[in-house]
């Protein structure tokens, strides 16, 4: 088989991670269909990589970030992007080779490029979870975030899983040489109706944005907050951890809005992650007692 | 003689562990050799961002046996004590064990023989030991494993005499064991399979032609001579920054230094930004001019030369660079649309601490507290003074520091000087957090030291109010540092300052105190002699208690001193030992003697000395002429000397008599303590 064209756009490169990872014997999934942070916050990721069972799974998370928004006008932050995610647990001991493996689908010619491991510890005081790697640099930017997480929702894990982190944009505007992230060919330049990242998404950056920081019902994000914390403490109750867990996912992304609104003082908002946190924790022990008592 | 080669390859180490690593490496190994009574010449340590390497030369190839003694308990102990002896020697019976009298009686001995036999016996357990205690300040497990390494460990070069040595690290859970063996790798990319090695000098040149230089003093050598060569072709000058070069020579195993170019959009950016940016997020080194003004190129050491001789590498970084400047210049533009004095407001959303409020609040307290200290410093103007303690804080709301915290103050004082404020406010307020420590630039503008002054003494006043103060290695706001800090800019710049009137807590003048003593210390001075004038308690003008201070060392000096402190030491002995058999004796012998009882000729010397030391002390006091003071003292000395030889104290019969000389004694003990407490002297 001929080696695989380089991709030319940005779905092609969503598509060349997701067949590379697929050949890595990854299972393909799909975002996970509620607002969150980042992709860390699957449960494919936080929840798979509790408990005695072996894991691999890829997929890309839209990924919400409130006050990162700009209204369009910076060239590189958007309160949505792209994660591009591979989870593989128990880590492989060639994990790292897999993983300049992917650079290389991508189309980084290590020969070229200066590739280098910088330390960078990994920490989530939300999900209670933190791991040692590094940020991956080519030729000085960083193009990926790599973990082995050692703790989730405050619990040393059974099996280490390797956690490879694309931020796609910032790795497309590398690629494809541009300087803004709207200028992106999302598909290819001589496609039928040629489209860039502008056309898909300035849009929704600019009205998200003024969402975000102007309109966000702050009495309503509060209330739900409150509710999801509720409905999920009662759910872990009920031993079901997985809808417990989508209540805290909702809590969280109810916290980073109010954030964003500026409604939350620097003192409350340690408290309001410490809560979080909490129900990451409860989260995280009902799956464990699940999965020991499935193995 | 023999060689030890040790290899520990793995995934990439952080930069900052790996000199402390292999220094650990080779302490832990040598440690171990000792132990077995195994001698060797000597060990030499490596490390790069793979490896660790460790290479022991001059290693016997067996060891004798040896024999060891162990004293065990006294002949007829209890059953239990024999039981642990025989234990604790491996002895199954008294029978193995010998009677020796020690001349203390009848002892039990065992001697116990180590097995010698062939080193490389011996040197698995070592290594297996040194590893499994390597401290790490972070480490973790992976895989299935539980072992704990700073990152996966991958393979292990461990040789003896150019001979594998037998042994393997098993990782745990279903990961295979890791052997010992003589394989190893080169360069992540430069290098491809597996590489044999005999022994240390051919491992160093196998790695180099496998593109990976082993000691980073080699590496740091090659990058700072390229990198000199670079800016000399270019006509710049390289920044030094030792401690970039040792993280830089910590990343990179194939060392490469090129030069990229500062696009000319970010050049009016502040240096200090452009420096900032470069250092901490990209690990570039900057360049000046002739003139020594930031130089619009800089160096970045890359892992590798690039199969296009770089180009793809410096055009990399240099678009990296771009980005992050943008950002940066985007902040120095937008920043700079609203004044300092606007953003005050926004200073109020900030809280300083849950307990002490917003900065807006502690802005307020060090305006008010730099307007009181202003009084004290020469030249400082009040309004100028006003303006810079309520500016000094500004610059945390601004997009610039938001970005670059560690550039808080400097930032500030670039927009007060692109407001043309005048340069004493700007000044003042990029000085007002300095100095940060014992080489750190000092504040003399005085505008600077009042505010600088300001802010110190508000933190600590401030979180000693609410009971946060430094305990051993606990020093969350860095109190103590604010602490020299106030020390150094007084000190340095002459400043009468009267601490008490800032304090309110007793125990933060002694916290004070304590700082002076250690940063004292580091000077030379003798602590007794610091302890002497800190003990008058009421001395709170640290250039006053220096001079003091200084006077003082130089009187203990000098013989008359010593003497004259002998003197002392008599009469304070005989007054508190008389003060101990009788509680009420303080009160009664307080004020100056009756002259009508001095009797013989040496008292009534000592008296007449002592109101001339009186009468000359006052002024000199006031003067703040403390040698002066001391010197008065010195004529103390003889008619003190004549009186103990003559006069007897504790006179029988006559409790008038015995009072009048305590009296006597009392006061020279007073008249000298005025300057400092001389009971504190240690002889």
């Amino acid at each position: 088989m001929s080696a695989p064209a380089k991709p030319q756009c940005f779905q092609e490169l969503i598509l060349t991670l997701q067949n590379y990872w697929a050949d890595q014997g990854c299972v393909i999934l799909q975002p996970f269909d509620m607002e969150m942070g980042a992709g860390t916050f699957h449960t494919a990721t936080t929840l798979r990589a509790l408990g005695p069972k072996p894991w691999r799974a890829a997929y890309v998370q839209p990924s919400r970030r409130p006050s990162d928004g700009r209204y369009g006008e910076n060239p590189n932050r958007l309160q949505h992007y792209y994660q591009f995610q591979a989870i593989l647990k128990p880590s492989p001991p060639d994990i790292l080779d897999r993983y300049l493996g992917s650079l290389e689908a991508i189309g980084i010619d290590t020969a070229l490029h200066d590739i280098r491991l910088v330390e960078d510890d990994w920490e989530s005081p939300t999900l209670g979870a933190w791991g040692l790697g590094w940020e991956v640099w080519c030729d000085g930017m960083e193009i990926t975030q790599f973990t082995y997480f050692q703790q989730v929702g405050g619990i040393e894990v059974d099996l280490v899983a390797g956690e490879i982190t694309y931020g796609l944009e910032r790795l497309a505007m590398y690629l494809f040489d541009k300087k803004t992230v709207y200028e992106l060919p999302f598909n290819r330049v001589d496609s039928e109706v040629p489209l860039t990242y502008g056309d898909v998404f300035l849009q929704n950056e600019q009205e998200q944005s003024a969402y975000n920081f102007e309109h966000a019902d702050t009495e309503m994000l509060f209330r739900h907050f409150a509710d999801a914390e509720k409905e999920c403490a009662g759910l872990v109750g009920k031993k079901l951890p997985l809808p417990a867990y989508e209540q805290c996912i909702k809590a969280s992304h109810a916290f980073n809005l109010l954030d964003a609104r500026g409604v939350i003082s620097v003192t409350e908002r340690q408290s309001y992650i410490l809560r979080v946190r909490e129900l990451a924790k409860a989260c995280c022990e009902a799956w464990l007692v699940t999965q020991k008592k499935a193995a | 003689m023999a060689e030890l080669l040790l290899e520990l390859l793995s995934e990439e180490i952080p930069a900052r562990m790996q000199a402390r690593a292999s220094d650990d490496l080779k302490r832990l190994v040598c440690d171990g050799l000792k132990a077995a009574g195994l001698a060797f010449a000597g060990a030499r340590a490596f490390a790069t961002p793979r490896r660790l390497a460790l290479v022991v030369d001059g290693l016997a190839a067996a060891r004798e046996d040896v024999s060891e003694e162990k004293r065990g308990p006294r002949v007829g102990a209890p059953d239990q004590a024999i039981q642990g002896f025989l234990k604790a020697a491996g002895l199954s019976s008294l029978d193995q064990a010998e009677k020796r009298d020690t001349g203390k009686g009848e002892f039990w001995f065992a001697v116990v023989t180590k097995k010698g036999g062939p080193t490389a016996a011996a040197l698995p357990a070592i290594i297996d030991g040194a590893m499994k205690s390597l401290p790490w300040p972070k480490s973790m497990k992976w895989g299935s494993g539980t072992m704990q390494w700073v990152r996966p460990l991958q393979s292990i070069v461990a040789l003896f005499d150019g001979k594998v040595l037998v042994g393997e690290i098993a990782p745990g859970g279903a990961m295979k064991p890791i052997a010992f063996g003589d394989l190893t790798r080169g360069h992540r990319f430069l290098s491809k399979g597996e590489i044999r090695v005999t022994g240390f000098a051919d491992y160093a040149a196998k790695l180099k032609a496998a593109h990976v230089i082993v000691d980073a003093a080699d590496r740091k050598k090659i990058i700072l001579e390229g990198a000199e060569k670079l800016c000399a072709d270019a006509q710049v000058t390289l920044k030094a920054d030792d401690g970039l070069l040792d993280e830089v020579a910590g990343l990179v195993e194939w060392p490469v230094p090129m030069l990229g170019t500062i696009d000319a959009a970010f050049m009016d950016v502040p240096p200090e930004v452009l420096i900032v940016s470069m250092k901490t997020h990209q690990r570039y080194f900057a360049t000046t001019t002739a003139d020594g003004a930031l130089a619009n190129r800089f160096v970045v050491v890359a892992n590798t030369a690039g199969c296009d001789g770089g180009a793809a590498i410096v055009d990399g970084n240099e678009r990296v660079l771009r980005a992050r400047l943008s950002d940066a210049k985007f902040f120095w533009d937008q920043d700079r649309k609203v004044r300092l004095e606007d953003r005050l407001p926004a200073l109020k959303d900030i809280v300083f601490h849950a307990k002490l409020g917003t900065q807006a609040e502690r802005v307020g307290r060090i305006a008010k507290l730099a307007v009181e200290i202003a009084g004290h410093v020469p030249g400082a103007d009040l309004g100028l003074v006003e303006q810079a303690a309520l500016l000094c804080k500004a610059d945390l709301v601004t997009g610039m520091v938001g970005e670059f915290p560690e550039l808080q103050g400097i930032i500030g004082r670039y927009y007060a000087l692109s407001e043309e404020l005048p340069v004493s406010v700007a000044d003042a307020i990029g000085d007002h957090y300095t100095p940060a420590g014992p080489n750190d630039r000092c504040p003399s503008a005085p505008v600077s030291i009042a505010v600088a002054l300001a802010d110190k003494l508000d933190a600590l006043a401030s979180f000693w109010s609410i009971g946060e103060k430094p305990t051993g290695s606990r020093d969350p706001f860095a109190l103590r540092r604010a602490a020299l800090g106030i020390i150094r800019i007084v000190v340095e710049n002459r400043i009468r300052l009267p601490l008490q009137k800032f304090f309110k807590a007793e125990d933060l003048l002694a916290f004070f105190a304590e700082r002076l003593k250690v940063q004292m210390r580091e000077k030379g001075v003798r602590h007794d002699v610091v302890d002497a004038v800190l003990a008058l308690g009421h001395e709170d003008d640290l250039v006053r208690l220096l001079a003091r201070v200084e006077a003082l060392q130089v009187f203990l000096g000098s013989e008359a001193g010593r003497n004259l402190l002998t003197g002392y030491g008599r009469a304070a002995n005989i007054v508190r030992a008389e003060e101990k058999k009788d509680k009420a004796l303080a009160a009664k012998i307080a004020g100056t003697p009756d002259t009508a009882l001095l009797e013989q000729v040496e008292e009534k010397d000592v008296a007449l000395a002592l109101a001339d030391v009186e009468r000359g002390l006052a002024p000199a006091l006031a003067a703040e002429d403390f040698a002066g003071a001391m010197a008065a003292f010195a004529g103390l000395r003889g008619p003190i000397d004549a009186f103990f030889d003559k006069v007897t104290v504790n006179v029988a019969g006559s409790p008038e008599l015995r009072l009048n000389r305590l009296k006597l004694l009392n006061q020279i003990r007073a008249t000298m303590d005025a300057v400092a407490d001389f009971s504190k002297i240690e002889g």
